[in-house]
């Protein structure tokens, strides 16, 4: 089961098993069925909380042992103290928050660093879909205009530009495309971003 | 739920106590008895005891029935039994009246064995702590050194917080549902109310009713009307009776006019017949007094630094009496000490009595985690 459950695991969430340090404390926002945390712990005795609004999902992910908090990630994450933990994780979670920039300072409040992946809207697909006169629709972007709960998509420009403005620190970027890495154009060739950031603050 | 998965007929125990108990307001009950009912078997290693704590007007009867024409099953028998979410064929659940209960444990109500009479107001105001207490001295008489698990809610949930306070190392697991860290002003004040009622009540006599052939049941019965109007949300009291009329038409006069008053005079009737006053004052008290922060400057996580147990924190989102943000403080403060947290703010349209209902997410819920302690 164990092994079954790492190879067949998001290419982005073994990514992200590469920047998370071992028996540190992880907070996963918006953590679903809680495969991640449980990734983590199983392969780097990691401990820490889930964050998950969704009844179902939370329901599975406390059926997985996750340490569960139902909240609304909107309204920040009061209740965390400043600092509290070695990585605050959001994956593929930033396009569909209406209050972006204060998750993301609130990432950084509460966690030393902060992992945030979103699906690149300038990847090349998305851009041919607008240029012939449709909404992109793919495997990152798998809505229709109508039904999706993305609100906020955003290109790694734009990302770098937001981390920029706000006095966050990159400390590390990687540009996958269907589990590989893209060093080339990353804007253009890349469909997932991922970004390990931390506070120019502190 | 079908009655099939039932405990089935179940008896209440007595156990005695001769060791006096020093409670937090500095009296002592030289002795004392507390009534009991257990479901399921308590294993060879005396692993899977779980205690259920009981709210304001609750009792040791927690599931099943008496008889077979018992109209009514326990409290919570909608949780318990061989199947069901608290799995009875997993578990030996414990219930038990608390200190100053009029359900067979030493309470107002009872009889002093030093005069032979009711203790009447002569029963001394009993805490959360002192409940906590008296029910470590019922698992030492049981023989069981640790809990699977402790479960309460509202003012049960405060017990179960005290578990974790007093005997952190006896619980391996805690339900806090629909409670608080302590009550709100607001929250004090409803109670405050609900007092007043019976002490004003001229059958109240001081508390002493008993040697006066008489009952505070007026009183009783405001409290409990007005307890009733707070364990409901607005939405439920709208979409059980709105504005409906008992007669169809008006009667323009002071007798039941909608379905809510009588709706609420039923409850108060019933209750004015089965409860006694003198309990209802002291537990809306044990209520007040309780505030394991206090001690801490009002630190809650300092209270709860020495806890050890993995916790389950649930709550009701029309829960106005123990909102949501109450429960929400306990999970901080469990955040603050790393302790293992689960907090579910479960969608219900039923107030405070939420807690009671066979939810299906509720139950899920329940059942989920119970299905993964170890026993």
């Amino acid at each position: 089961m164990k092994n079954a459950n790492i190879t067949n695991i998001r290419p982005d969430f073994a990514l992200i098993t590469n920047w998370v340090r071992a028996k540190t404390k992880v907070l996963d926002l918006g953590c679903g069925d809680g495969t991640l945390l449980t990734h983590l712990h199983e392969t780097l005795d990691t401990t820490g909380y889930g964050i998950e609004k969704d009844d179902a999902n939370w329901l599975e992910a406390l059926k997985n042992g996750v340490d569960v908090i139902q909240m609304n990630l909107e309204e920040g994450l009061s209740g965390f103290e400043d600092q509290s933990f070695d990585t605050v994780i959001l994956s593929q979670t930033l396009q569909a928050m209406h209050n972006t920039e204060t998750i993301v300072e609130e990432m950084l409040r509460v966690g030393r660093e902060a992992i945030v992946t979103f699906p690149n809207f300038g990847y090349w697909r998305n851009r041919l879909q607008i240029a012939t006169g449709n909404m992109p629709v793919s495997k990152t972007l798998p809505y229709q205009w109508y039904d999706t709960p993305n609100v906020h998509l955003c290109t790694i420009h734009d990302f770098d530009e937001f981390c920029n403005n706000h006095h966050i620190q990159v400390i590390e970027r990687k540009v996958i495309t269907d589990g590989e890495d893209v060093h080339v154009l990353p804007n253009l060739m890349g469909n997932l971003a991922m970004y390990r950031l931390k506070s120019n603050h502190t | 739920m079908s009655e099939s998965n039932s405990v089935g007929i179940v008896k209440a125990q007595v156990a005695h106590f001769n060791e006096p108990l020093a409670l937090q307001s500095g009296a002592i009950l030289p002795q004392y008895h507390l009534a009991y009912e257990t479901y399921g078997e308590l294993n060879a290693t005396k692993s899977n005891a779980v205690l259920i704590c009981h709210a304001l007007s609750g009792n040791h009867h927690v599931a099943g029935r008496y008889s077979e024409d018992d109209k009514y099953p326990g409290w919570w028998d909608n949780l318990i039994g061989p199947g069901r979410p608290l799995d009875t064929n997993k578990f030996f659940v414990i219930g038990l009246n608390n200190l100053g209960g009029c359900h067979g444990s030493s309470g107002p109500s009872s009889v002093d064995p030093l005069t032979d009479r009711p203790y009447s107001a002569t029963f001394p105001v009993v805490t959360v702590e002192d409940w906590v207490e008296s029910q470590a001295r019922l698992l030492d008489y049981l023989g069981i050194e640790q809990l699977a698990a402790v479960i309460g809610g509202s003012l049960g949930g405060m017990q179960a917080l005290q578990w974790n306070i007093a005997y952190p190392e006896r619980v391996r697991h805690a339900f806090v549902i629909a409670s608080a860290p302590n009550l709100t002003a607001q929250n004090m004040a409803f109670n405050e109310v609900a007092r007043q009622a019976i002490i004003t009540d001229p059958e109240f006599y001081e508390g002493d009713y008993y040697n006066h052939g008489t009952v505070p049941r007026r009183g009783l019965r405001i409290a409990r009307m007005l307890g009733h109007i707070t364990y409901l949300s607005d939405d439920v009291m709208g979409e059980k009776f709105g504005r409906k009329l008992r007669h169809g038409e008006l009667k323009y006069s002071f007798d039941v006019e909608f379905e809510m008053e009588s709706y609420l005079r039923y409850q108060g009737d019933k209750f004015a017949g089965e409860f006694d006053a003198n309990t209802y004052l002291r537990m809306t008290r044990a209520l007040d007094y309780f505030d394991p922060a206090k001690a801490f400057g009002g630190d809650l996580s300092q209270a709860l630094k020495h806890a050890k147990a993995k916790f389950i924190v649930i709550s009701f989102t029309t829960d106005w009496r123990f909102s949501p943000s109450r429960s929400r403080e306990i999970v901080q403060a469990l955040l603050d000490n790393a302790l293992p947290v689960k907090y579910a703010e479960v969608t219900s349209a039923h107030g405070h009595d939420a807690f009671l209902m066979p939810d299906p997410h509720y139950h899920d819920i329940m059942r989920a985690y119970l299905e993964q302690v170890k026993v």
